[in-house]
């Protein structure tokens, strides 16, 4: 927990800002809400999984271990089980192999469980993006909270990242069920597990692909994305030119409205009678 | 004059060569391709000439056995080669051979029985180049799963569904938009479903193909005399494990709680360095090998930055890097050295179930080391520090730390007071401490000794490299058999261990890092003596035209020999991408003892053997 050093509970950690109180007995009195107490307790004992997939676990192990001591936030246990788990922090590349196993993985954690994207390759495939056997970042089958920009991030800044979803715990509210969906009716459903053909195959997107593969077999046009009509290019024309192109194509003036050219002549009376009467000006 | 020469009495390559020629007339010819080196071998005959290679001629030690695709490369006829390099174990240079097949029904007789060590590679090659290996007996897709459309390395391979030729796009601004590459994959719209297309047949068997591989449930046996009747059960370990260090997988049978075969299972983090390496220009590949060995960045920096330097020597305007490059180099991989091994050990003993704490212990040094690469290179893990015929950067006057911790202090220190310091004060103080600890505790050694062991013949045979190779009683370390850099002139040893158990890897590590601290004591005189002079030779070339031809060269990296294997094209005209970059990972190799080292232990003991041989898995899966 994060108050292990203390000796006591420090009130005012519980207390609830939307109740004022007096500054001289913060420290004996606390008025808080359901919601708060709550969220202080859960954020105060993340329970990370014990879960590297490649070169950003090194720089979370570094963060767990002494110099940069991530249990100074209550979160020094790390369970090698999901089950026991409040937090997965994707530290590396995702590979269509791997993404399997995260899946199930996540499905096996209880709720409430958070997803932290370390690094670039969690985040959106980074360097190895364009790799046949990597998935441009785990938010394309799970759900992420917190990304962690870097390659690899520091441990400094996961602990920031860390602190990030410390921050979007407190605001939570259990009234809200948009807030915590777990406290919805019934249990809520796994996320479809990728399957592995000739590539990944999303089950969630099993719709779309089957209806495409109809429309092949029926030889109908498919997998077309719809653009939009190439953009025209419009080349700049210096003013030179253009008085040189008015010269030699001589327009024809556009006859002018004839509601304008009045309210242009009204406009230019005011504007005559205001100069006589005002001839210094 | 070659045929007075005994075969076993060859001293060099050229002479080996003659000999080989000789014998097999007709089999074996030069390989005449201009800056390639070695011979081709009339690929029916393969196995028999191998066998020569190793028992007469004594190259007893395959280092490297990888494919090239040679399609729509211009000039070449439209082939798959396999490429072998062997070396003998006293020292020396490599003797390539190679064998060639055709694209459809390629087929080359399977190396598994000369050198074991070539079963994870022939696997690798079957995986991505579609290369059949008559004669292996257990080849199955290693990297990818079973049922993955295609073999990903051949040069005309498409993505399943995936209409464009190069992802993500041939074009950035086609038609006067962009694309991002998530509009064009499988689950977007760009995609081209063949019409016979049927979900049902999209099933992942490759689990299914392990388990039944293993005997999953194939018979009841009764154990030794006793009448109590076992199944015989597979178990699974991985890949979320925390013991695998990484994601890395093991399926075991067990009878009882001992173990009858072990399949290492990997892939899990393939992220295709090797095709992206050929993608991208020759010095883009530099970060992209940080993220190997993503424990020793700069051993990895230092193996490709030599081969793309030996190729380049081949050239007309090569100029070799600097001595105080050189002793820059030296610097930092015999530092890197240090921080690999300290974590090394330091999850071995996390294995062996003293959780977190002698970590912690190696991690406080690991830090120390990680500050300098800060301030040097600007980053504690992936440095991206070497470049062909130099480094990026000089080493700094003075390092400037940040604040940590609560009432931490802002450091900030000369930069050769701070390394003196720490290799003559500091490192060895801590590995007193460590070895005063670890090496006499009664766990430790009740645990370890007599426990995964692989002799010396065995090792040598399944190509360990390394620390497990060397504990073995195999004094073999690339810096003295095949020297590089300035290591000629510095004096070191190579620790050896004697029985090739999981202690004798421990202390072979812990030696290791006295051995580099050794090394470092005497680069930091030169460091000082060559302080001012360039680290660079000559122009700084961003885009290297690297003239045709192959080379491979090897470093000793913390895990074992380090080979990087880079076929050119030679395009004279245009930015310049590898034909071929292949990585010969001792990771991956190292780990094709693990089931013979396994067989007989108990369950507890494969963590500890596995953490011994001390894998990382951006290294094994690439």
């Amino acid at each position: 927990m994060a108050l292990t050093t203390q000796k006591e509970l420090d009130l005012r950690q519980i207390h609830d800002t939307e109740f004022p109180l007096p500054d001289e007995i913060q420290g004996t009195l606390a008025v808080t809400s359901l919601s708060r107490i709550y969220n202080w307790s859960r954020r105060s004992s993340m329970w990370p999984l014990l879960f590297g997939l490649a070169c950003c676990a090194i720089e979370m192990i570094g963060m767990a271990s002494s110099r940069f001591d991530f249990s100074r936030f209550g979160m020094e246990v790390m369970r090698a089980s999901p089950r026991q788990s409040d937090l997965i922090i994707v530290s590396g590349t995702v590979t269509k192999k791997m993404v399997v196993p995260i899946v199930r993985i996540y499905n096996q954690m209880p709720e409430p469980k958070y997803i932290l994207a370390m690094g670039a390759c969690a985040s959106g495939g980074g360097p190895f993006k364009e790799g046949y056997n990597v998935v441009s970042g785990i938010d394309k089958y799970l759900p992420v909270d917190v990304y962690v920009p870097g390659c690899p991030p520091t441990p400094q800044s996961l602990l920031y990242g860390l602190i990030a979803l410390q921050k979007k715990i407190d605001g939570q509210s259990i009234a809200n069920a948009d807030d915590v969906p777990w406290y919805g009716a019934g249990p809520s459903e796994p996320t479809p597990i990728p399957i592995l053909g000739p590539d990944i195959i999303d089950p969630r997107q099993m719709d779309i692909i089957r209806r495409q593969a109809e429309y092949a077999a029926q030889g109908k046009p498919y997998g077309v994305r719809e653009l939009p009509p190439p953009m025209e290019i419009k080349k700049k024309v210096s003013a030179k030119a253009a008085a040189l192109a008015a010269a030699t194509v001589a327009a024809a003036p556009e006859p002018l409205d004839e509601n304008r050219l009045k309210r242009r002549m009204e406009a230019l009376e005011r504007r005559r009678a205001f100069a006589t009467k005002n001839p210094e000006v | 004059m070659v045929d007075q020469i005994a075969p076993e009495q060859t001293h060099t390559i050229d002479e080996a060569i003659a000999v080989l020629k000789q014998r097999f007339p007709n089999v074996v010819s030069d390989d005449s391709r201009p800056g390639y080196q070695g011979v081709v071998i009339e690929k029916n005959r393969l196995v028999e000439v191998a066998t020569y290679i190793r028992d007469q001629l004594g190259f007893d030690y395959l280092s490297s056995a990888t494919a090239v695709d040679y399609h729509g490369l211009e000039g070449s006829t439209d082939h798959l080669e396999m490429v072998y390099h062997s070396y003998r174990i006293s020292g020396g240079s490599a003797l390539v051979f190679k064998a060639q097949t055709e694209r459809e029904q390629a087929e080359i007789p399977s190396l598994i029985d000369v050198w074991p060590g070539a079963d994870f590679q022939e696997r690798e090659a079957w995986d991505l180049y579609g290369i059949r290996f008559p004669g292996h007996p257990n080849l199955r897709r290693i990297l990818l799963w079973e049922g993955f459309g295609g073999h990903p390395m051949r040069k005309d391979w498409k993505e399943p569904y995936y209409e464009q030729e190069h992802k993500p796009f041939e074009s950035r601004w086609p038609a006067g938009y962009v694309f991002r590459a998530e509009e064009k994959n499988a689950y977007g719209h760009n995609v081209q479903y063949p019409a016979d297309f049927d979900l049902s047949r999209l099933k992942d068997t490759s689990d299914e193909d392990v388990y039944n591989s293993m005997g999953l449930g194939v018979d009841v046996q009764s154990l030794g005399g006793d009448d109590i009747s076992t199944d015989r059960l597979v178990v699974n370990m991985g890949p979320h494990h925390p013991s695998t260090h990484g994601v890395f997988r093991m399926v075991m049978t067990l009878n009882g709680e001992t173990i009858d075969q072990l399949e290492p299972v990997m892939g899990y983090l393939h992220r295709n360095h090797e095709q992206i390496g050929e993608r991208n220009t020759y010095i883009q590949n530099i970060p992209f090998t940080d993220r190997l060995d993503y424990l020793s960045s700069m051993g990895n920096n230092h193996g490709y930055v030599l081969t793309i330097e030996q190729l380049l020597a081949k050239g007309a305007r090569y100029q070799p890097p600097t001595y105080r490059a050189e002793v820059i180099r030296v610097l930092m991989v015999e530092l890197q050295r240090i921080v690999s091994h300290l974590w090394s050990v330091g999850f071995l003993l996390n294995d062996l179930g003293a959780f977190f704490t002698p970590m912690l212990y190696a991690n406080n040094e690991r830090e120390k080391i990680l500050d300098f690469f800060e301030a040097t290179a600007g980053s504690r893990l992936m440095c991206n520090y070497m470049r062909f015929g130099g480094v990026f950067k000089d080493v700094p006057e003075r390092i400037y730390g940040v604040a940590n911790y609560v009432n931490d202090r802002v450091r900030d220190v000369d930069t050769m007071e701070f390394l003196t310091a720490m290799i003559n004060e500091r490192l060895p103080r801590f590995l007193d401490e460590y070895e005063h600890y670890l090496l006499d505790n009664e766990i430790i050694k009740t645990r370890c000794i007599g426990v995964g062991v692989i002799p010396a013949d065995m090792a040598i045979a399944y190509s360990c490299a390394g620390p497990l190779l060397r504990a073995s009683g195999v004094p073999y370390d690339v810096r003295r058999a095949e020297p590089y850099s300035i290591y000629p002139e510095l004096d070191f040893d190579i620790p050896t261990g004697e029985n090739g158990d999981i202690y004798d890897r421990m202390v072979v590590r812990l030696k290791e890092m006295r051995e580099s601290l050794r090394i470092l004591r005497q680069i930091l005189p030169r460091l000082e003596s060559t302080k001012g002079e360039s680290i660079y030779a000559g122009r700084r070339d961003y885009n290297v035209r690297a003239p045709l031809g192959e080379s491979y060269a090897r470093v000793e990296n913390s895990k074992g020999e380090l080979g990087f294997y880079v076929v050119s094209a030679g395009d004279p005209k245009g930015t310049q991408n590898p034909w071929r970059y292949h990585i010969r990972a001792p990771s991956f190799i190292n780990l094709t003892a693990l089931g013979p080292m396994s067989k007989g232990h108990k369950v507890a003991d494969v963590v500890t053997i596995l953490g011994s041989i001390d894998i990382v898995l951006g290294e094994t899966d690439r």
